[in-house]
């Protein structure tokens, strides 16, 4: 109730100080038009490229922002690249994912001693494995959408987080990743959470010397698929 | 946290005398100024994309009231809450009580200004919960007491000496010969005992870096991934922001985005950037079930339609306290409240009151750098003046600082008589300092020159190398 009267109050206060009304047709229209037109700003020219250019400059990005880089071909080497990746950084066989229909296609019988655990993240999951929605290259951002198929919890808790990213995925700015995001079906619903992600967790807090793994994973591994 | 601002002029003196802080000043200092830099080089379009920026922004204040109906009504529908508060101890209240009706007893808390702003952890702890800083620089002045001294690195005064002697007296449970060199060992440690609090949360709190009208998202721009796990563990999702932080759409919030983390940090993006839209959704297998928006006030609508209004679109990317002369050289504790440096010198006024605020406006150079700088191109330096003339109208300025004023002003009135004094003074200047392009010290002025150099006059004054000018110029 109080923060009915303090509503209105502070709405009242923001018209006075503007010294407008809320009967004003024309600014309301102006920004429906707004909200409803979703006009695109300035686009870095450094976004506008396609294909190939596409992953070598998200690719560039991302390795700035000390992410590791794995390329495959097709879907089909998922799992073999996963496993390489994890012996080689000393990591169990076991990965922790959402129900996606994506990994339905892959063929993790040619890796039987990597194991899969469905669901969100634990305190005890070391790596977790997430498909991302798409990715902007003008700063090798990814962009996650929460649901059961990928939990936020996954790209969070465990230390390590591997993404795999199909290239036909890729747009160049990030308006263009919110303009598939509206062809969705849920649209105009919004997932609950949107991560956009570009690198490791990291601080400088202390003496500005950055450090990886703050909170989040201290390593983010993208495999893009060339398909 | 209770404002200091009116002992400034005491903080700042402290500070400048503190060997320790200015020891890590000086380590630390310019590294952010010197990766924005590098970062702007790399973005042809950054000016312009400050234009756009400050254009979206000022069209948002001047649409205020409509745009957060939108934003409450897409909150609504996502199946959010939205709470308005007036004031600082509104807002506490409304969060408070929020977090008793869910019986929470752990509440952490990601990265926020505005919980600072209206003192949330003192108020949560004297209500009898227990509340946890999760940004590693909050957490250490958090464990130490202390508040922030920089808007995006809050524990940018302190060294690693400090950070350890803290952990070893806070963190009993882990081995005492542990060895803590590095900041590396530092920020292990802090994953592991803040790992445990994110697990036992019953409500996490964050702040808001915009809040999305379009879409009733709230967005954080994080780089550890405390706010991510702040918000996506716990029952309950708060998030605190204030009414000026309102973007109209998803393309709008993307070009702010990409002059944010490029003034900030000098990254070309943040780690992690988090749209966050209503509860956890059906057939979610995490999230939050609950998620709240308490908006602030706190004195801005007071702000609009004044020539303080361009402030309201500061994005808290702290560039100018980066660059700032003065906040380099004194710090953010000195500043006395959560705001430090130029955008604290305009802001901390209209909030705190020119009576409690008034030393920070006049702690400046007027070089001009803060607002070379900002993102958001607001004119620091023009605000700070207003500030001035407030306080000098209000009768708040100092008995010598007048008598100064009219001792100038005497002789900016007589031309002649000005031109000769500057001169002898000049000449007078070039004389003691011999060969030195710099005096370290001036009789019965210590104060002035034990923290800085007065530059040497180069022999002639400013006017007579004009005239000079001049007459060449007429000659050729």
């Amino acid at each position: 109730m109080k923060s009915d009267l303090a509503r209105n109050e502070i709405l009242d206060s923001v018209r006075k100080s503007l010294r407008v009304s809320n009967k004003d047709q024309q600014r309301k229209r102006v920004v429906l038009d707004h909200l409803r037109y979703h006009k695109r700003n300035l686009i870095p020219q450094r976004s506008i490229v396609d294909g190939v250019n596409l992953v070598e400059l998200l690719t560039h990005y991302l390795k700035g922002q000390q992410a590791n880089i794995i390329r495959i071909k097709n879907k089909e080497e998922l799992p073999a690249a996963i496993s390489e990746f994890l012996k080689l950084n000393n990591l169990p066989s076991r990965i922790r994912c959402g129900n996606d229909p994506h990994w339905d296609a892959i063929p993790w019988d040619q890796k039987p001693s990597l194991e899969r655990i469905i669901g969100p993240a634990n305190a005890d999951d070391r790596v977790s494995l997430s498909l991302a929605f798409g990715a902007a290259a003008e700063t090798g951002t990814l962009f996650l959408l929460s649901g059961p198929e990928n939990p936020t919890s996954n790209n969070f808790l465990p230390e390590t987080h591997i993404v795999m990213l199909q290239s036909s995925d890729i747009s160049g700015p990030y308006e263009d990743v919110w303009t598939r995001l509206r062809k969705t079906p849920q649209y105009p619903a919004m997932p609950r959470t949107v991560n956009l992600i570009s690198g490791p967790s990291r601080t400088a807090d202390i003496e500005q010397t950055i450090a990886l793994g703050a909170h989040g994973p201290r390593q983010l591994c993208v495999i893009i698929v060339e398909e | 946290m209770e404002p200091k601002s009116q002992f400034f002029l005491d903080r700042s003196s402290q500070a400048l005398n503190n060997r320790e802080l200015q020891d890590t000043f000086r380590k630390v200092g310019g590294g952010f100024a010197k990766k924005r830099g590098e970062a702007r080089a790399a973005l042809p379009e950054f000016d312009q994309l400050r234009d756009e920026a400050r254009d979206i922004k000022d069209h948002v204040l001047e649409n205020l009231d409509l745009y957060l109906e939108e934003f409450e009504k897409n909150v609504l529908n996502s199946g959010g809450h939205v709470h308005w508060a007036k004031t600082d101890q509104d807002a506490c209240a409304i969060i408070a009580e929020l977090c008793e009706k869910v019986d929470a007893r752990t509440i952490t808390k990601g990265k926020s200004m505005i919980t600072e702003e209206i003192g949330l952890n003192d108020y949560l702890e004297n209500a009898g919960f227990e509340v946890v800083e999760t940004d590693l620089g909050d957490y250490l002045i958090q464990i130490r007491g202390e508040g922030p001294s920089h808007i995006i690195a809050p524990a940018i005064h302190l060294n690693r000496k400090q950070i350890e002697q803290d952990f070893r007296t806070r963190h009993q449970s882990f081995p005492a010969d542990r060895v803590l060199d590095e900041p590396a060992q530092l920020v292990a440690e802090a994953r592991q005992v803040l790992r445990n609090k994110f697990l036992e949360s019953d409500v996490g709190i964050t702040g808001a870096n915009f809040l999305v009208a379009e879409t009733g998202s709230t967005v954080i721009v994080t780089n550890e991934g405390n706010g991510d796990l702040t918000q996506c563990l716990p029952r309950v999702h708060i998030v605190v922001a204030s009414i000026e932080k309102i973007v109209p759409t998803l393309e709008d919030t993307s070009t702010i985005l990409r002059v944010l983390a490029r003034s900030a940090t000098g990254q070309e993006f943040s780690s992690y950037t988090t749209f966050s839209t209503g509860p956890k959704k059906a057939g979610d297998p995490d999230g939050p079930e609950n998620f709240h928006v308490v908006l602030l006030d706190n004195g801005r609508t007071e702000m609009l339609g004044t020539e303080f209004q361009e402030m309201l679109r500061c994005i808290r990317c702290g560039a100018c306290m980066n660059h700032c002369p003065v906040y380099q050289a004194v710090g953010g504790h000195s500043y006395g409240w959560v705001y430090p440096g130029p955008m604290g010198a305009v802001l901390a006024p209209s909030l705190l009151g020119i009576d409690r605020a008034g030393h920070l406006p006049n702690a400046s150079t007027f070089c001009g750098r803060c607002e070379d700088v900002c993102p958001m191109r607001i004119p620091l330096p023009k605000m700070m003046r207003h500030w001035r003339e407030r306080e000098f109208q209000s009768g708040q300025t100092s008995a010598i600082q007048k008598a100064g004023l009219k001792i100038w002003a005497y002789f900016a009135k007589r031309p002649r008589l000005y031109h000769f004094a500057s001169r002898q003074a000049s000449r007078l200047f070039a004389t003691v300092a011999g060969r030195k392009s710099y005096i370290r010290s001036i009789p019965f002025d210590s104060g002035w020159t034990a923290h800085r150099d007065l530059p040497t006059p180069q022999g002639r004054t400013f006017q007579e190398l004009w005239e000079a000018d001049k007459e060449r110029q007429e000659k050729s």
